[in-house]
């Protein structure tokens, strides 16, 4: 038996087929993970995801810190509560972890990384953090919910009640403390939403109060496909310690200005840089009938250039869609090994989808 | 829990298997299988006229999950495969048994029907994967 959420109750009273995910007993789906995912698309659907893990680091040189420890630079921060995407990189320039982190005060921060990497990240940020000072306070004491589709911030409101008033003007990727939770306008899905960090004893409150404001509840499988259409990467899939961020379609949150800022990995990412990047992600649209795979092989002029890291089916766009690794050079067009078939696919930049519209 | 006909016979590889009038036999996935894979989004038929024997893959079930193949539960000849599954996978999750069904073999030997599993035995058969 994995570990529970505090929801665990809730998702088996609601039908919810559970799987195995890092150790976690989670919702796969309650039913059909399709209908799931045009749910978050069309209006609003809602996410346990109470397995990530929330550490709030502190002290006076935290700023100072986090700007060694991440690619992305927090220096960004410049008001209360604003988030901000990092990769978190080994001195190799390999990813340890993604993650977003909110600047709460000027001594207070918080992260939120994966559950799969959560003794690794924890290990390597106490280790880093020694000669800066920082401490670290694990909040398992918090749940978290992710609320996400075009209609999930107003049915939130509706189901929060007098306390909406004071998120009712929150910007795209900030976060507000109201009444004991903690309320960010992120997600995981290219829709809207909210990401509610809240005490564990208060999550099934929440739940129920979401649910009769007519929020579905949604599983980790029609999390994936909904990622993997707004060009979301996941961590161990499409990314690990073994590429950099530059071969991963995240060049874009590598921070290199200010040129004097050293941060972990810098040193190796700008030697690559300059050698020139030989690999990188792109998005696949498969354009025959079939599924792509992760690990399914992408072969370009006859020959094996590429590996699939993440393929699924797109039910937005009614075909099969994946990232793949391939030489910095492909074109426009490759071939898919589907099931012993070379399928034709095209090669286009993520995201797929964004705002429940399909842009590729 | 999944439903499972008493008038059908059933495979390993989770087929179920219809002897029509004719002496034809209709082949679909159970609901079983359908629960494991979860919602279909693509479904490869046989083409008909092609000969084919027992275990031979013939179909293709594909899920947002996995993939699955579909095997020849006897040695024959496709006669008729369900061409709407091209445009909708999706009936084979909403009926299984029914509109669902995948492709039709003429069996060589009449009597290769007998030898498959009766619900009670797939039934059984499980309950004993599940434990």
């Amino acid at each position: 038996m994995g570990k529970r959420t505090p929801l665990y109750d809730m998702h088996i009273a609601q039908g919810a087929k559970m799987v195995d995910f890092g150790g976690w007993d989670m919702p796969l789906n309650y039913g059909s993970q399709i209908e799931e995912h045009h749910q978050v698309r069309k209006d609003a659907g809602m996410f346990d995801v109470s397995h990530m893990t929330i550490v709030d680091l502190g002290g006076e040189r935290v700023r100072e810190f986090l700007r060694y420890l991440l690619a992305n630079d927090v220096a960004r921060l410049k008001e209360p509560g604003k988030a901000l995407y990092s990769c978190m990189l080994n001195q190799e320039g390999g990813v340890i972890d993604d993650l977003i982190v909110y600047g709460l005060t000027d001594t207070l921060f918080r992260m939120v990384v994966n559950a799969s990497t959560r003794d690794k990240d924890l290990h390597w940020i106490e280790k880093q953090a020694v000669p800066y000072g920082v401490t670290l306070r694990l909040r398992d004491d918090f749940t978290m919910i992710a609320v996400q589709g075009p209609k999930a911030r107003q049915k939130t409101h509706k189901a929060l009640g007098e306390l909406a008033d004071a998120v009712e003007d929150l910007g795209v990727f900030y976060m507000r403390e109201v009444g004991g939770m903690a309320i960010a306008r992120t997600g995981y899905t290219g829709e809207d939403g909210y990401e509610i960090m809240l005490a564990k004893e208060k999550a099934s409150t929440l739940w129920s109060r979401l649910l009769e404001a007519e929020v579905k509840p949604c599983g980790l499988g029609a999390r994936d496909t909904l990622r993997l259409e707004a060009g979301m990467n996941l961590y161990g899939a499409d990314m690990d310690e073994s590429v950099t961020p530059l071969e991963s379609g995240l060049a874009w949150t590598v921070a290199w200005e200010p040129a004097e800022r050293d941060f972990i990995g810098r040193e190796a990412l700008q030697r690559q840089r300059e050698r020139g990047v030989k690999n990188k992600l792109v998005g696949l649209v498969l354009e025959e009938k079939g599924v792509l795979r992760n690990h399914q092989k992408v072969y370009v002029n006859g020959l094996v250039a590429g590996e699939i890291t993440s393929g699924s089916f797109s039910p937005t766009l009614g075909k099969s869609i994946a990232f793949a690794r391939v030489p910095a050079t492909i074109g426009t067009q490759c071939k898919v090994e589907v099931r012993n078939k070379l399928l034709s696919a095209r090669v286009v930049k993520p995201p797929f989808v964004r705002n429940g519209k399909a842009c590729i | 829990m999944s439903n499972i006909p008493q008038e059908l016979r059933y495979t390993k590889s989770h087929e179920w298997v219809k002897l029509e009038d004719d002496g034809t036999l209709t082949i679909g996935i159970t609901d079983h299988a359908q629960q494991l894979l979860g919602d279909l989004v693509f479904v490869e038929v046989p083409e008909e006229g092609v000969s084919i024997g027992e275990g031979d893959d013939c179909a293709v079930v594909e899920s947002v999950k996995a993939a699955s193949d579909v095997y020849a539960p006897v040695t024959g000849e496709i006669v008729a495969s369900n061409e709407a599954l091209a445009d909708a996978p999706e009936i084979i999750n909403q009926d299984p048994y029914g509109d669902g069904w995948i492709f039709k073999i003429k069996p060589d030997d009449s009597n290769d029907y007998n030898s498959l599993m009766d619900a009670d035995a797939y039934a059984e058969m499980i309950a004993e994967e599940e434990n």
